[in-house]
Formats: C-alpha cells, structure tokens, sequence
C-alpha cells in the first residue's frame, strides 16, 4: 500500500511539473467546450427569409410579428408574387420563403384547415431542416395560442421538439465533448506517461524492484483518474453556468458514468501502451485510433442511422459511442438508471476486456 | 569454495524463435565479488543480464541469484537485488530528494530508513546541499553516481550494473569504481557490464561472452598469462574475433 502512494504521488509530480501537459490537461476541455459550444455549433441564428404574404389579414400579421420577433430569423422584406420566389432564392438574398395563401383567415375559419407553404434552400439540407422546423414550431405555437379564442383548429402536423425546445446544438455537444475529452486525456495521457517510462529506462528499474505489475498499473492510472474526474466537473459546470445546458438527470448517476467511461479510457491507454515503444507511437495511435473514430462514431456530429450498415456495426465497438447515449440521456432527458443500464453494461465489459488485455500484455513483455 | 555463492548460473539459456542469443551458460559468483561481465555487442550479455535480474525468463536451465531460486523465488530474489542499466534509470523532473524517496518507497523502505539512507548518501556523495535540486541540473557524473547510490538504496546483496560508465569522463569513471569498491568491501556482490577495458581489469574476475557462450572466465592477470597478450583488451580482440554472428 505504501509503495503505490509513494508512486502515486511520483506521478502527480511528473504530471504537476509538466506545463504542455498540464496545458492539454485542463485547457483542451475548456477550449472544446468554448469551440463546440460557441463556434462549431449547428444552431442557426438571424436567417434571412423574406415572405410572401397574399393573405394579409389577421392571423398572417400575427403569424409573421411572431417571426419577425424571434432570433433565429431576420426577416429582409416582402415579395409582392409567386413569380419572385425562384429568383431572391437565385439571388441568394433569403435562405427560406414563407408563403401565406390568399384566404388563409377564411379557410381557416370556414374549413379550420389551411397550408401555410415553407419553400427553403436546401442546398444546405442541415440549415434547411433546421429552419423549417423553427417556422414550423413558431406556427404550431401560435395556433396553440390562439386555440378556443377566436377558431379552433385542426392541427394535421404536428412537430414537437423534444428535450431540447429551442433546439439549441450545445445540448448534444456537451456529451459529445465530455466523450472525447475523458478518452483523450485518460487514453493518451496514460499510454504517453508508460511509454515514456519504457523510453527512459526507468521502467526496467521499476520492473526489477519488488513491485508487482499490477500495481505500477493502478499507480499509473489514479493520477490520470482523478484529472479526469476534474475535468468531468469543470465541463458540467461550464456548460451548466455558461452554455446554460441543464442537468436534468441524477448528478451522481453521472458522475458514476463518467467514472465509469475514464476508467475505460485508462484501460484503452494501458493498452496502446503495450503496443508502442516510442511516446511518438503512443500519440499517434491514441490520435488517429481514438480521436477520429470518437468523433466519427458517438453520434454527436455525425447521426450513426444515417451511416452505412457496416459503419453502424463497427460504431458498436467505440466506447464512446454508449457513453454519449448515457450521458444524453441523464443528463439532458433525464432518464434513470434504468434506461442507460444496457450501455453501462457494454461499457463495464469493454473495461475488464481491455483491463485483462492489458495485464496480460504487460507480463508478456517481461517473458 | 570457501565463499558462500552469490549467483550460480547453471546452462542458462534464452531463445528467441530459432535464435539462440545465450547459450547455455554456467558459471558460479562468490560473495562480494566484483563480477565483470564482457562481450561485444549482441554477444547476449544484456540478455543474460535480463535473466539474472527477473526482467527475462530463460527458456531453459537454472539459476540463484542472492541465495533464492530464480524460477520459484523471483519475489525474494527481487527484494535482494539493485539494477542500474545503461539508459539513465532516475527522474529528471524529480528533486534528487523526491528521486531517492521514490525508489525508497518501492522497495518497501520506512521514511525513517529513507530518511536515514538519503542523509547518509548525499553525505558521502558530497550532494548535501543538493536534496532539492531537479536530477535534471545535475552533471552527467553525478547523476551516474546517485543512480548508483539510489540502486543501493535498499541494501541488495547483489547489484547489476549494465554498462553504468557510458559516456562518463575517465574522473568520474574513477569515482563511480571507488564506490563500486566500497560496495564490494561492505559485502555487496557487484555483477557489472563493461566495454571498457580498464575497468575489466578493476574486476575480480572476468568473464568474456562470444556468440551467446561463455568463452573465457578468470581473473583479469590469469587472462592474460592464459592468452599469452599484454593486456584485457588484447584478450578481448582475440576472442571477439572468433564471433560469427553479427550484431
């Protein structure tokens, strides 16, 4: 016992003593947080549309102050008739056209039905959905709204936003950015400071001495499991007080998860160790094995139902991939353990495989 | 033999795949002898260091190292031996203090003992007033000289020194040797690798390793009254010349 806290706190001192990693310890997560949430996001703000009102009458004004109003859209003018949608769409002075038909006051509340058309540029077919859906949900509310007051109407579509109303990206980019961070600095981190050690020489020395294996492991893995778990806590409360992104679920749940998915990340780290002689190597398999496929894989950029079959199936063996449906799940929508009890399952299995891998290929180097 | 032994190697051998890099090795080392161990490179001394010291499990024959079967008592035998390899083995962004506390702590050491033995060495060492300087800021010298210190730390009955004078001037080289006599004189076993000839003559014995086998094995006179040369490196060229295989 006392040998591993006297190489504990070796390792807090390699770790405390080293700017870069320190640097890329606690400022990659904060940097991504801002990236993700800020720069990168996906949420679409002040598009232009212009509309097309041949209605003019009551609910369209009213329709279009509550457009005009809200700041996803900047509404740029008016068209007088169909014949120049096609062109300010040509033009590129507008990204979505609202048309309002002639009697939309009267069909509505002769036949309490009516279409009010979204034509939008799809060129861009993410920003195209997006906006659709904003105009969509501005018009659902306001017929809900005005329901019982003047006319009752009938609903025929109806698209709610779930969990995140204002569809705001930050919400999916939090799990997304928790996902890479925990994996890349517990992965690399841990595979970078074992190498180094096999580089130097050191670990010859600490392999003659009486210590077993099992413990400069544990050893090896504390530090970086306890940065980890600050990191945890600096990104909840970023994107909590900053991003304004809820906590919905059970905190500690989360934080068991989190734990969970660091100790996973370690594990892989203690792999790729075993597997690299030089810090260089370990670099660059814990960047191009786990950053990329972290990315590409957790769903929280790129939608796996929209991937091909073979993609889908590869993602299932990307730990990241489960962690991000948990933490999504807790802590955006809120579900209990017992709706994210499968992935923590996954994930545990993935973490004695690579765990057992590991040891196993520690004691082979020494045969 | 009067001499307890301290290492007995019994056709010690190491394969890897169809290479064979020792060859069954046997050859006996007393107590407090300074053990020189001699071979060009890839002649399988690092290999058969490794064996000696748990970093490598032989493919077959036997061995004791420090008065405990190497197959059956590799945990007791680890507790009585030191290793200091060629590559630098101590923390540069550690304090030499933080250093000597660390390999204290993994073997087991109390902070009193630590404590005590830090003192102790740093007295001896001349080091005194640099507890709290990063290994870092040392000079190569000192640095090989405390790795050495540091490998002694716990009192091993047998220590294992792989090349520990690469690249040190012939000052310094000459210091590490006088500590390297004072470990013998407090009853220390020293098994050390050299490609230094002068100081295989400083050995009690020498042995002279060629492709993976034991070629030669006396004290450094007898060596040379054997081979009728004038002096170790004589000995050395003239058997390292009947190596056939490459490095």
């Amino acid at each position: 016992m006392k040998q591993l806290i006297y190489f504990i706190r070796k390792e807090f001192y390699h770790v405390l003593r080293d700017t870069r990693t320190l640097i890329i310890l606690f400022g990659m997560p904060i940097a991504q947080i801002v990236i993700f949430g800020f720069a990168l996001t996906n949420e679409v703000k002040d598009s232009r549309i212009v509309i097309l009102d041949l209605a003019k009458d009551e609910t369209s004004r009213a329709i279009i102050d509550e457009i005009s109003v809200s700041r996803y859209f900047d509404l740029t003018g008016y068209l007088n008739s169909n014949d120049e949608i096609e062109r300010t769409f040509r033009e590129g002075k507008t990204r979505m056209v609202i048309v309002f038909p002639p009697q939309l006051q009267y069909e509505l509340s002769h036949n309490k039905s009516s279409t009010i058309q979204l034509i939008a540029d799809a060129t861009d077919p993410n920003v195209a959905n997006t906006l659709v859906s904003y105009a969509s949900t501005i018009i659902m509310d306001f017929q809900r709204n005005t329901t019982g007051l003047s006319f009752p109407l009938d609903i025929k579509t109806e698209i709610r936003m779930l969990y995140n109303p204002q569809l705001k990206g930050s919400y999916s980019f939090v799990p997304g950015v928790m996902a890479l961070v925990l994996m890349l600095v517990g992965a690399m981190m841990t595979s970078i400071s074992i190498v180094r050690e096999k580089e130097l020489g050191t670990m010859e020395v600490i392999l003659v001495s009486p210590i077993i294996p099992f413990r400069v492991i544990i050893a090896k893995m504390i530090p970086y499991l306890v940065l980890s778990m600050i990191n945890v806590i600096s990104i909840l409360s970023l994107s909590y007080f900053v991003l304004d992104v809820p906590i919905v679920g059970n905190l500690f749940l989360l934080l068991v998860e989190c734990f969970l998915f660091t100790l996973t990340a370690l594990a892989l780290g203690l792999f790729i160790s075993s597997v690299s002689d030089t810090q260089q190597t370990a670099m660059l398999i814990s960047l191009m094995a786990l950053f990329l496929p972290t990315v590409m894989f957790s769903g929280f950029m790129f939608p796996i139902e929209n991937m091909p079959v073979p993609l889908q199936l590869l993602s299932n063996l990307i730990p990241a991939k489960w962690f991000f449906y948990i933490v999504r799940d807790v802590m955006i929508m809120g579900t209990g353990f017992d709706q994210v009890w499968k992935e923590t399952v996954i994930l545990i299995i993935m973490l004695i495989v690579l765990i057992l891998v590991s040891i196993k290929k520690f004691k082979v180097r020494l045969a | 033999m009067n001499f307890p032994l301290s290492i007995e190697s019994i056709n010690l051998t190491k394969r890897f795949g169809d290479f064979t890099a020792v060859d069954s090795i046997s050859f006996q080392v007393k107590k407090g002898e300074i053990f020189g161990f001699l071979g060009a490179n890839g002649a399988g001394k690092t290999t058969a260091m490794r064996m000696l010291s748990g970093l490598s499990k032989p493919t077959s024959g036997s061995a004791v190292v420090a008065g405990y079967n190497l197959e059956f008592q590799s945990e007791k035998i680890k507790q009585n031996i030191g290793y200091m390899s060629q590559k630098f083995s101590l923390y540069e962004d550690l304090k030499v203090k933080e250093n000597i506390r660390f390999y204290g702590g993994i073997y087991g050491l109390t902070d009193q003992q630590i404590k005590e033995k830090s003192e102790f060495m740093l007295h001896q060492l001349n080091l005194g007033g640099s507890a709290n300087t990063m290994v870092r800021s040392l000079p190569l010298g000192w640095r090989q000289k405390l790795a050495f210190s540091v490998a002694m730390l716990h009192d091993p009955s047998v220590i294992f020194l792989d090349e520990p004078t690469g690249g040190v001037d012939p000052v310094t080289r000459r210091e590490f040797w006088q500590l390297i006599y004072s470990a013998a004189d407090r009853g220390t076993t020293v098994f050390v690798t050299t490609h230094y000839m002068d100081e295989a003559e400083y050995c009690d014995r020498v042995s002279i390793m060629v492709d993976g086998r034991i070629e030669a094995l006396d004290t450094p006179v007898n060596l040379v009254n054997t081979y009728k040369v004038k002096t170790m490196a004589d000995v050395f060229v003239k058997l390292a010349r009947k190596a056939t295989r490459g490095e």
